[in-house]
């Protein structure tokens, strides 16, 4: 996308405040990051943002959004109560009291009637100042919207009652001049209360990212010249030396410098259980320190921490378009002044063909059909509904990076799954230990894990993890010696010891008869056998491979439920892959693929007219996580920065794949629910407001109706965008 | 003869002509961004029924900046979208917030409160 890069969006405080309320706490941090952005000339490719901004903004914005629901309700109850004496006149029939005591042409109904006229004109200045306002902020611009429509309507209603009051003589037939104060006063009631409705459920859609920006602490303990002072967040610099104690939560990321501690990390990992942290491992802002206490050093500014680096890509998302806006957009751009239209022509219809008395009816028609159509609702159904699917990703550890990607990943034909580390844990773990000779499997991993100690070849890390698991205390080994190709061989308890492939026992003499069997039972398998000798005499296989995750199975399983083609690919050869693919039930196995082809594969998939999602670690799939229609990373909640992908995997697990595409088609369903729903209401209510039941029903739709369905209408809306936040992704 | 019924047919058909020539005939072109010492092209944009100017003119291949600034609590505006940039920016009320791009090829660009309610441009020339 053009210039995508180069945009990004920083907050300042405005320096001539117009707005009666302050916010002088805050002052101090933007004043700083006004600062800090003037020095900036250079166009950064992400949103420059401090860790206590997302608090500060995520808290004015609630703060805003609380004065503005609870002004909003004050207006109500102000209309609403002044609604009831204004009903009761209006419709004498309805309340014979009122009839008798206001009889039909008298001065007192008249006089009532004049009250009636101010108490609606304070209900409108008061209560409906807003569409005023609006109405006439928008045609100084020229444009229209709905404040536009409510404004001219009870106006309008308002307008006519007051001329029928003051001049009846103008009407031509004296049961024109009717009176309609209820139409102004109970509409900016019901609108209003619909607009108070509307903005207490808006702010629930955004409680993902609330809670998201509530992990981040807001002090640190900072060690400085051996003394521990307690700082806010954003003023920790790279390099400082921060103390965690138990129980607390972890202000920012940095590497551990001294002591030990279990750190619950599934706020970014997914991971339930707390991992062991020891000296030099990395730990991450905003997650919780269970057990021990140790220091560490930062490493990443609070503005460049993981769990900022989630909030802001959560963020853009939630701001993001999804495709099929575009098509609402070319409705609401013309939806308003069409209205207006519509209702002029309405009048003037009913004005001059309608039942007598003319003008009546026709200024009902006007004023109900701009009452009725409600342009909120076709504005507001994506926004609501992709804000809300977005943050029930978050939630669930999937980051999806706009609605556009959320938008096709309900499409998906076919997944590529990479298969190391992806559908494999990425790394060797021991897997089979099996003895030949006298010795004991722990015996085994003994000497091969103590002779391995001092190699760097990568299977050698899978033993030594195998040792350190089973508590096996490791020897010496004296003049080891690596041969390359071959393996290791050492003296460990005065024993000479070989450890490596069939070259090395040949090499060494050593019948291996003994092996064969097992040697290639393993190999079918997908495994790497290693052999082990003592002093000349064959004593174990080992074998270590890439063993798949706990939950690849299921996860593809899942996959293949909800309709989708599953393929692997990967540069192993087709045995060991063959051997994998087993394992996850996957038929369909490219292998031998060098990583720059699979972006040809995910190419030539897509020509046959599939829809693709490559899923892959991200770094050396990046091609083909590009090509493909979405692109997933899967990482941990870490590295969101994988730039290639639409979405990101943090828990690491295939099950979020399923989710995301779960999550997906909830939201777009929600969103198509809404979009139809928003058209079939005007679709409706417009020819209903213009009389089209007037010929079956010989009565027209009262404007109080239509105030009320007009405000039930973006209330229903707001509220189905809400019931997605109940949607959880079926476990897999 | 009564001439209230001409009068009123009259001038409802006249009020359509005019409101559609209000909405949708043509506008008065765009404001023009200013250069400042730095080489930012930058404007400064009011939220408030709309936005003022609403129509930018900048050029190719310098960096634009926008400032926008809340004016209202009608909660439609509090975002602010550029669709073709797939970026956006929250407008908390009586905040500058500053919105940087770089305009890399001419054209019309669009920007727009979330519910497309609002409408501005930016045109990018050569």
């Amino acid at each position: 996308m053009e210039g995508d890069k180069y945009i990004s969006s920083t907050h300042n405080k405005n320096h001539h405040h117009d707005q009666h309320h302050h916010h002088d706490h805050h002052h101090a941090h933007h004043q700083e990051k006004h600062s800090c952005h003037h020095e900036s000339n250079t166009f950064s490719s992400s949103s420059i943002h401090l860790n206590t901004s997302h608090q500060t903004q995520e808290g004015e914005k609630h703060e805003n959004d609380e004065q503005l629901y609870r002004k909003l309700m004050k207006k109500w109850w102000f209309a609403g109560i002044l609604s009831v004496p204004i009903i009761l006149v209006s419709y004498p029939d309805f309340f014979p009291i009122i009839r008798n005591l206001l009889p039909m042409g008298s001065s007192q109904l008249w006089f009532s009637r004049l009250l009636m006229a101010v108490a609606a004109l304070i209900v409108m200045i008061y209560s409906g100042s807003q569409f005023f306002i609006g109405a006439w902020e928008g045609l100084k611009q020229r444009s229209a919207n709905m404040h536009t429509l409510i404004a001219i309507g009870i106006s309008a209603a308002w307008i006519y009652s007051v001329v029928a009051l003051l001049w009846p003589d103008l009407f031509p037939d004296p049961s024109m001049a009717e009176v309609y104060y209820d139409v102004s006063t109970v509409v900016t009631a019901l609108v209003v209360l619909g607009m108070a409705m509307e903005e207490k459920a808006k702010g629930k859609s955004s409680e993902a990212i609330k809670r998201l920006i509530g992990l981040q602490p807001k002090t640190a303990r900072v060690l400085k010249d051996g003394v521990e002072t307690e700082i806010p967040v954003s003023q920790i610099q790279i390099g400082d030396i921060v103390v965690v104690r138990p129980g607390e939560k972890i202000p920012v990321d940095g590497i551990i410098l001294d002591g030990s501690s279990a750190v619950d990390e599934s706020m970014l990992t997914g991971e339930s259980l707390p991992v062991q942290k020891v000296q030099g491992d990395e730990v991450f802002g905003g997650t919780m320190n269970k057990t021990g206490s140790f220091t560490f050093q930062v490493t990443k500014s609070p503005d460049d921490t993981a769990l900022s680096n989630i909030i802001n890509m959560v963020k853009q998302a939630q701001g993001s378009r999804i495709p099929v806006q575009r098509i609402v957009d070319k409705v609401s751009a013309i939806f308003t002044p069409s209205v207006i239209i519509l209702a002029i022509i309405g009048y003037l219809i009913w004005f001059n063909f309608g039942p007598s008395p003319s003008s009546m009816y026709a200024l009902i028609v006007l004023v109900t059909t701009l009452i009725i159509a409600c342009p909120c609702a076709l504005g507001m159904a994506t926004p609501m509904s992709l804000t809300t699917g977005i943050g029930k990703g978050a939630e669930n550890g999937i980051l999806i990076r706009s609605g556009e990607a959320l938008q096709i990943a309900q499409k998906l034909t076919t997944i590529v799954l990479d298969k190391t580390g992806t559908i494999t844990m990425g790394k060797p773990s021991l897997t089979d230990v099996i003895p030949v000779g006298s010795l004991k499997e722990k015996k085994l991993i003994y000497f091969a894990a103590t002779l391995e100690q001092g190699s760097e070849h990568p299977l050698a890390g899978a033993i030594l993890e195998a040792a350190k698991e089973k508590n096996i205390l490791l020897g010496k080994t004296e003049n080891f010696e690596a041969i390359p190709g071959h393996g290791v061989q050492g003296w460990i308890d005065d024993h000479h010891v070989l450890f490596g492939n069939l070259k090395l026992m040949k090499k060494g003499n050593i019948a291996t008869e003994a092996y064969i069997q097992h040697a290639e039972r393993l190999a079918d398998e997908g495994k790497t056998p290693m052999f082990l000798a003592i002093d000349g005499k064959p004593e174990g296989v080992i074998s270590v491979a890439d063993t798949v995750k706990q939950d690849s199975l299921e996860a593809i399983t899942a996959m293949k439920n909800i309709g989708l083609e599953v393929i692997m690919v990967t540069g192993d050869n087709e045995r060991t892959a063959r051997a994998i693919a087993k394992k996850v039930g996957i038929t369909n196995v490219i292998s031998d693929v060098l990583p720059q082809n699979k972006a040809e594969i995910v190419r030539k998939l897509q020509a046959a007219g599939k829809k693709v999602a490559m899923v892959g670690d991200g770094i050396n799939d990046a091609p083909a996580l590009t090509q493909a229609d979405i692109g997933m990373a899967i990482g941990t909640g870490t590295d969101v920065a994988i730039e290639a992908s639409d979405i990101t995997l943090v828990k690491g697990s295939l099950k979020s794949v399923v989710q995301a595409i779960q999550i997906s088609r909830a939201t777009m369903r929600n969103v198509y629910q809404n979009l139809i729903g928003a058209f079939i209401y005007n679709a409706l209510g417009i020819p209903i407001a213009l009389g089209a039941l007037y010929p079956l029903t010989g009565s027209l739709l009262s404007p109080l109706v239509a105030a009320a369905a007009m405000a039930f209408s973006s209330v229903t809306v707001v509220a189905n965008a809400n019931r997605l936040k109940r949607f959880k992704p079926k476990e897999v | 003869m009564d001439m209230t019924p001409i009068i009123v047919n009259v001038s409802g058909l006249l009020l359509i002509v005019f409101v559609a020539w209000f909405f949708w005939g043509p506008k008065k072109g765009g404001y023009k961004a200013t250069f400042t010492p730095s080489g930012y092209q930058e404007a400064e944009i009011i939220v408030k029924g709309g936005y003022t100017p609403h129509i930018v003119v900048v050029k190719k291949g310098k960096p634009v900046k926008f400032q926008f600034i809340r004016k209202e609590e009608n909660s439609c505006s509090e975002m602010v979208v550029f669709p073709e940039f797939n970026k956006s920016a929250v407008l908390p009320v009586g905040e500058k917030v500053t919105v940087e791009f770089l305009p890399k090829e001419s054209g019309e660009y669009s920007f727009q409160c979330q519910m497309g309610m609002y409408r501005g441009k930016v045109v990018v020339q050569d």
